[in-house]
C-alpha cells in the first residue's frame, strides 16, 4: 500500500500535511478503500473557526457514513468543492486530487504525535 | 479475518480474484471484488456470479414432509408439482418472521434455502416440530456450494457453457442434473431484480466450474464477472427485496412486511392466528419505498418523520447506483403510507425532505 512520507495520520485516517502554516487534510487511501466507493462528502465552509477534534466533515459510501475530524486548529481557507459532484475522486486518488480542506493552522502542536507515514503503514498492516 | 470463520468452496478462488473479505453471519465472505457499483452496474447490463453458498440448505425427506412443511411455512405448499420452488416464511406463534426461506419440491424430496445467519434457529426450530413425524432433516450446507449467476446476459452465457437452453425453465422451477450420486440443481430465480440461474452443486465440482465461468488468467471470460455482498445488497435494495435483519425479523410479520402474497390465510400453519387478526383489523404500519432529496444515504434505524412527528424508522437505504437516486424502505404508520407522502428522514443529525414511491424502485425491461 502507498503511504506518502511527507505528511501526518491519525488513527481515524485521516492525513495532514503541513506546508509553512497552511495544513492540508484528506483521508487515506486505506480508509477511502474501506468505505468502498465514495457517494458524498459533507465539507465545511471557507472561514469556519476549527479547533483540534472537531469533526469538519462527513465522507458517505454506499457501505458506511464515516466523520472528518481536524487534527489542528485554525481557520478553513479552501475546500475541495470538486469532491461535492465528484466524491468519487476520494477513491481515485485520496492523496492528492482527493485532499478535502485547507486549514490556516494557529495549533499545529498536535500533528506532532500523530503517527508518520511509515508508522501508518505498519498500524494499517495491524489492522488488516 | 480469524480461523474460525467458516469458509464456503469459493474461499481460495476469491482471494485469488483480489476479494476483500469480510465477516458475514460466522462465514468469510466477499464484500467486494472491482467495486461496489462496478460490479452493480455490471449485473444490470451482463452477467454476475456471486457465491452465495453461505446460505444454508437444508433436506426433507420422508411420508409427513409436505404436511409438516406446510405447517411450518406461510406459503401453501399442498399438491405442490415436482421441479417448483416457492418464496416462503417461517414465522413464530405470534407472527413474528423467524426466516424467509425458498421451499423446493423435488420428486424424492423438499429443500429448504435458508439465511446464513438463520440456519441453526431454522434447524433447531425444524427439529423442535418434527417430533413423532416420520421425517428426516438433514443439513447439507457445507457438502455444497451454490452461485446466483445475475443478469441479463446469465442464459445466453449459460447455454455457451453447458448446451442447455434454460429460456422455457419457468421463473421459481428449477432443473436437476444427476452426476451419479451427485446433483447439480438450477433454480431460475435471483435476488438481485434481473433474470438469472442460482446453481447448487456438490462443493467438489467447484475447481471444475470456476475456469469454465470465469475463463482462465490468459483467456478470461469477458461478460462473466465476479460480485461480493456489497453489489448484492445495492441490488437487491433497488429490486424492493426484503433482507433478513433489515426488512424482516421476529419483531415483524409477514403481511406487515408487505409480503401477504407469500402468505395463506386460508391454512393452518404456526403464526396464522396473529395473522388473521391483523388481516381482519388492518395494518397499523407498513413497509414502504422512500426516495430522498440529495445524495445522502439514509441507514437502518434512521428515524422517519411526517408533520414533524416520528412516524416510522428506517430499514435499508442506498444511492441507487441504476437510478442515480437515493433510496431506502421504511416501515412507517399506515397513515403515512400512501404514495406520493412528504415525510423526512433524519440523516446524520438532520432532516432530509423525502416522499413515499411506489416499489420497486428499479424494475428491469423485458
Amino acid at each position: 500500500m502507498k503511504v506518502p512520507p511527507d505528511r501526518r495520520y491519525a488513527e481515524t485516517h485521516e492525513w495532514f500535511l503541513l506546508d509553512d502554516t497552511i495544513v492540508t487534510m484528506g483521508i487515506s487511501q486505506y480508509a477511502a478503500d474501506e468505505l468502498t466507493d465514495i457517494t458524498y462528502v459533507e465539507l465545511p465552509e471557507v472561514g469556519t473557526r476549527v479547533t483540534v477534534g472537531d469533526v469538519i466533515g462527513e465522507v458517505e459510501s454506499v457501505k458506511a457514513t464515516s466523520e472528518i475530524f481536524t487534527a489542528v486548529g485554525g481557520t478553513v481557507v479552501a475546500v475541495n468543492t470538486a469532491l461535492v459532484d465528484h466524491p468519487e475522486v476520494i477513491n481515485e486518488d485520496a492523496f492528492e486530487e482527493g485532499w478535502m480542506v485547507k486549514i490556516k493552522a494557529d495549533v499545529l502542536d498536535p500533528l506532532h504525535a500523530l503517527m508518520t507515514g511509515k508508522e501508518y503503514a505498519t498500524f494499517v498492516r495491524n489492522i488488516a | 479475518m480469524t480461523d474460525t470463520l467458516l469458509k464456503t468452496p469459493f474461499h481460495d478462488i476469491h482471494l485469488a480474484m483480489g476479494a476483500r473479505m469480510v465477516e458475514f453471519a460466522g462465514w468469510e465472505m466477499p464484500v467486494q471484488f472491482a467495486g461496489i457499483v462496478e460490479e452493480h452496474n455490471h449485473t444490470r447490463t451482463a452477467c454476475s456470479v456471486f457465491d452465495v453458498s453461505h446460505m444454508g440448505r437444508l433436506r426433507i425427506v420422508g411420508a409427513d414432509a409436505e404436511s409438516f412443511l406446510n405447517r411450518i411455512c406461510t406459503r401453501n405448499l399442498a399438491g405442490a408439482e415436482v421441479s417448483r420452488s416457492f418464496y416462503s416464511h417461517i414465522c413464530r406463534e405470534d407472527g413474528g418472521i423467524l426466516d424467509d426461506v425458498i421451499v423446493s419440491r423435488f420428486a424424492t424430496h423438499w429443500g429448504i434455502i435458508c439465511n446464513a445467519s438463520n440456519r441453526d434457529k431454522i434447524v433447531a426450530w425444524l427439529h423442535q416440530h418434527a417430533q413423532g413425524l416420520n421425517l428426516q432433516i438433514a443439513d447439507e450446507t457445507t457438502a455444497t456450494a451454490m452461485v446466483a449467476c445475475q443478469g441479463p446476459k446469465t442464459l445466453e452465457i449459460a447455454k455457451e457453457l453447458t448446451g442447455d437452453d434454460l429460456t422455457t425453465l419457468k421463473r421459481y422451477h428449477f432443473t436437476v442434473r444427476d452426476l451419479g450420486p451427485l446433483q447439480i440443481i438450477t433454480y431460475r430465480s435471483g435476488y438481485t431484480g434481473e433474470d438469472g440461474l442460482e446453481v447448487v452443486l456438490p462443493a467438489p465440482l467447484v475447481s471444475f466450474l470456476v475456469p469454465k465461468l470465469f475463463g482462465t488468467k490468459e483467456q478470461p471470460q469477458p461478460v462473466v464477472k465476479p460480485a461480493g455482498l456489497g453489489a448484492r445488497d445495492t441490488l437487491r435494495i433497488e429490486a424492493a427485496m426484503p433482507l433478513y435483519g433489515h426488512e424482516l425479523s421476529e419483531e415483524v410479520d409477514s403481511l406487515t412486511a408487505g409480503l401477504a402474497w407469500c402468505v395463506d390465510l386460508h391454512k393452518d400453519f404456526i403464526g396464522v392466528e396473529p395473522m388473521r387478526r391483523l388481516n381482519e383489523r388492518g395494518l397499523p404500519r407498513k413497509l414502504v419505498g422512500l426516495e430522498l432529496d440529495g445524495r445522502r444515504i439514509a441507514r437502518q434505524h434512521s428515524t422517519v418523520y411526517g408533520g414533524g412527528l416520528a412516524v416510522g424508522e428506517v430499514t435499508s437505504g442506498t444511492l441507487s447506483p441504476t437510478l442515480g437516486k437515493s433510496i431506502a424502505m421504511a416501515f412507517v404508520t399506515a397513515g403515512s403510507a400512501s404514495d406520493g407522502t412528504a415525510l423526512e428522514v433524519e440523516v446524520s443529525g438532520k432532516r432530509v425532505p423525502t416522499k413515499v414511491v411506489k416499489m420497486p424502485f428499479y424494475k428491469r425491461p423485458r
